[in-house]
């Protein structure tokens, strides 16, 4: 008889990274359908072309580096995802593949791949592109017509022949914007999927749009348009809630979550860029390892050294 | 609501925690033809064998007399003749110096004295009968009963709490202690309090045992002094600290021991063994144990202390299909063990056998800071961490994030999605923490 001695425990939950990408991947489909039906067939050809070169430059990276081959954990595809619903819909193949390479070269693999990285791949890929080509990366388009997006014309600089979008329009996505952004009702669809099969907790999602909120209101602006504006709700869902660039406890959590509403708030009140949700999560990726070495939970029967 | 402990995972929720398999299975007795009992059984210095080979030996005859502070005498569980006295490869990484006794299935006895009832007996006598009797923590740990009973000068205790939480999945063999034999248990309890001067007794069961919530109630309800708690199924519900603060509301401090909060924590096995040992003089040869997993009938038999696990097995049907891992205890904090000739000991409380499907090993991945290991760790380590300090052999900062806190409860290993093995990381941390402390 040849019996198999492993270590303890002997049964695992069933849940796998793996796992953990599809429901991901599945979370984001009802944007990537709504991006779609407002923006035309061009959004799926930018998510695919996004998706398939962060599969390439991950397979090929990890070929040249002779590390284990990590293309079935999915996690590109959620990358390459998330990277072109960063982008507005009139973005080129190229920027696209582009910001695939930073995402997936410079931000994880350098790093030294999946969970490694300090900094959001997608979220740093797209600042990176809005750094080096700035048109581009701000030329919305809504029904064939060159727009500002509802934020950049609620600022100083807002044209007055722009008609104000409704706050139905907010919701539903009759807005020009980035592609995954626009349409909060699909957002909030994924938040669900998210939070019923438990991959994404409460806690970062809800204490960061409750932050920007309460910070918005206070600068001034009427808080349930700010929040429908802009990315505050795509990124909460989808981005400041990355396991790897987010801290490992609640309490850690919450910490992070208003940081990032905080951030999003000044940013748009005080700092020249009409938006500032990949500023304010990247900076607060920054800050996760301050956080997950304050934040630690209290250790049971702890006896505080007052030596 | 009642009160919880920190973190804690539910394993095979959908399937009644796999105890559905050998739950309504009635105890039944099973006799081996030999035994092979080990000297170490207990936590402490092994026992030295007092017997040689040849010697015909008689049922609760000590053949093993105990060592130092945590010492714990050894019984022959069978009647009959000793066929070797020699190092057999148990559980642990190096053979074991094991009595190995021929059954000649007469059972014959030494003589039992009883040391009194629950009402005559001297609290000295409960703890000396114990101590005699060979007694010592069948949940698993081991501890010798009459070390934890013997209540430290300037310490009180103030409550003695018997476990019948059953947090492991799969075994059921406390289940059906409690179900069929309560009243074990009842007197055993009304003995440790007795013993250990203590008025306020509880035990406590997972409430995916409502059967033996209600026997024990009846079997306990003519004594005040005894509260009967259901405890929500949440594993480990059944782990020492964790039931103490369940069921007291206080937390041992780190690096003390539970009588430090006033508590005494009790098996409901060991609770029935001082039983038998005070009120009818037996001493520890037999427990029941359950027999589950992969076998044709699952089952909780009867044994006697060192039934080889091979033989256990045939009792239950034999192997269903070809067996690939044979467990020592429960799926979560069990010993995979490296054939079927390891024996039953007196902390043995399960046979857990897998097949093929069941013995999977996942690839160990990347760490994806998810964090449901910090979530689930009912004691609030911060596994992952501790697992890259293990990696880069940094065992300064391995205590700095307490490893040595850790009670090996499995729950990192069993929630990560990247299947990193991190209990056993932790495991080692402590191992070589504890070697360095020594040095």
């Amino acid at each position: 008889m040849k019996l198999l001695v492993s270590p303890a425990p002997h049964i695992k939950a069933p849940v796998s990274t793996q796992g953990i990408m599809a429901v991901v991947i599945a979370a984001l489909m009802p944007c990537v359908i709504a991006a779609t039906w407002i923006f035309g067939l061009n959004v799926l050809l930018l998510c695919a072309i996004s998706v398939a070169s962060c599969v390439v430059f991950e397979l090929l990276s990890e070929l040249i580096a002779k590390r284990r081959l990590t293309v079935s954990d999915l996690s590109a595809v959620v990358t390459g995802l998330i990277l072109a619903l960063n982008l507005p819909p009139t973005a080129s193949w190229w920027m696209v593949v582009v910001g695939s390479a930073v995402a997936i070269l410079l931000v994880k693999q350098l790093f030294g791949g999946i969970g490694c990285n300090f900094l959001n791949p997608a979220l740093t890929a797209r600042a990176i592109l809005l750094v080096s080509w700035p048109a581009r990366m701000n030329n919305f388009v809504l029904d064939g017509v060159s727009q500002a997006t509802p934020l950049a014309s609620s600022g100083a600089v807002s044209s007055a022949s722009v008609v104000p979008a409704t706050t139905l329009d907010l919701f539903i996505g009759n807005i020009p914007g980035s592609m995954g952004e626009v349409c909060k009702i699909a957002i909030l669809l994924g938040l669900v999927l998210l939070l019923v099969t438990r991959v994404v907790s409460w806690h970062v999602p809800l204490s960061f749009i409750a932050s920007f909120m309460l910070f918005a209101w206070i600068f001034g602006y009427d808080p349930l348009r700010a929040v429908l504006s802009g990315g505050v709700l795509f990124g909460a869902v989808f981005m400041a809630t990355d396991y790897v660039t987010n801290p490992m406890t609640r309490k850690g959590q919450l910490v992070f979550g208003v940081g990032c509403g905080l951030l999003v708030a000044v940013i748009r009140r005080f700092g020249t860029y009409p938006e500032g949700v990949t500023y304010a999560i990247l900076i607060m990726n920054i800050f996760t390892p301050l956080i997950d070495r304050f934040m630690r939970p209290r250790v049971y029967g702890e006896v505080k050294n007052h030596a | 609501m009642p009160r919880t402990f920190r973190g804690g995972v539910h394993p095979l929720h959908s399937s009644h925690e796999g105890k559905p398999l050998s739950s309504g299975s009635a105890i039944r007795e099973l006799i081996p033809s030999s035994v092979v009992i080990p000297v170490g059984m207990h936590l402490g210095a092994p026992s030295t064998p007092c017997v040689q080979k040849g010697d015909r030996v008689l049922l609760g005859q000590t053949i093993a007399t105990p060592n130092g502070f945590l010492g714990v005498p050894v019984h022959a569980s069978v009647s009959g003749t000793v066929i070797a006295v020699e190092p057999r490869q148990q559980l642990k990484g190096h053979p074991e110096d094991c009595i190995v006794i021929e059954n000649d299935g007469l059972d014959e006895a030494v003589p039992f004295t009883p040391a009194g009832t629950v009402e005559s007996v001297s609290p000295a006598d409960i703890i000396n009968a114990v101590r005699q009797a060979g007694i010592c923590g069948m949940g698993g740990a081991a501890f010798p009963s009459a070390v934890k009973l013997a209540v430290p000068e300037g310490k009180k205790a103030e409550i003695v709490i018997i476990n019948g939480a059953e947090c492991e999945p799969y075994l059921t063999c406390d289940h059906r202690v409690m179900l069929e034999q309560p009243l074990r248990i009842v007197s055993g309890l009304r003995l440790l309090l007795k013993a250990a001067n203590v008025q306020k007794g509880v035990i406590a069961i997972e409430s995916n045992k409502p059967d033996c919530v209600v026997s024990i109630k009846a079997a306990s309800m003519n004594y005040p002094e005894i509260t009967v708690l259901t405890l929500p199924t949440k594993y480990p519900q059944g782990g020492e600290k964790q039931l103490i603060e369940v069921v007291t509301g206080k937390q041992v401090p780190q690096k003390k021991l539970p009588i430090d909060v006033g508590a005494l924590v009790f098996n409901v096995q060991t609770a029935a063994a001082v039983s038998d040992a005070v009120l009818l003089g037996k001493p520890l040869y037999s427990r029941i144990t359950t027999v589950t997993g992969a076998v044709a009938q699952p089952s909780n038999f009867l044994v006697r202390v060192g039934t080889q696990f091979g033989d256990a097995i045939e009792a239950a049907g034999g192997y269903k299909g070809e067996p690939k891992k044979i467990i020592s205890g429960g799926p979560m904090t069990g010993f995979a063990c490296p054939s079927d000739e390891v024996s039953i000991t007196k902390a043995g409380g399960g046979i857990l056998v897998y097949d093929e499907a069941m013995s999977r090993e996942d690839v160990e991945l990347a760490c994806i800071r998810c964090g449901k290991c910090v979530n689930a760790c009912p004691i609030g380590l911060m596994p992952y961490q501790i697992k890259f300090d293990a990696e880069k052999e940094l065992w300064d900062a391995a205590q700095k994030h307490n490893a040595m806190d850790c009670i090996a409860c499995g729950i990192c290993s069993y929630s990560c999605p990247a299947k990193r093995h991190l209990t056993q990381a932790i495991k080692l941390a402590k191992d070589q923490i504890a070697a360095k402390q020594k040095r």
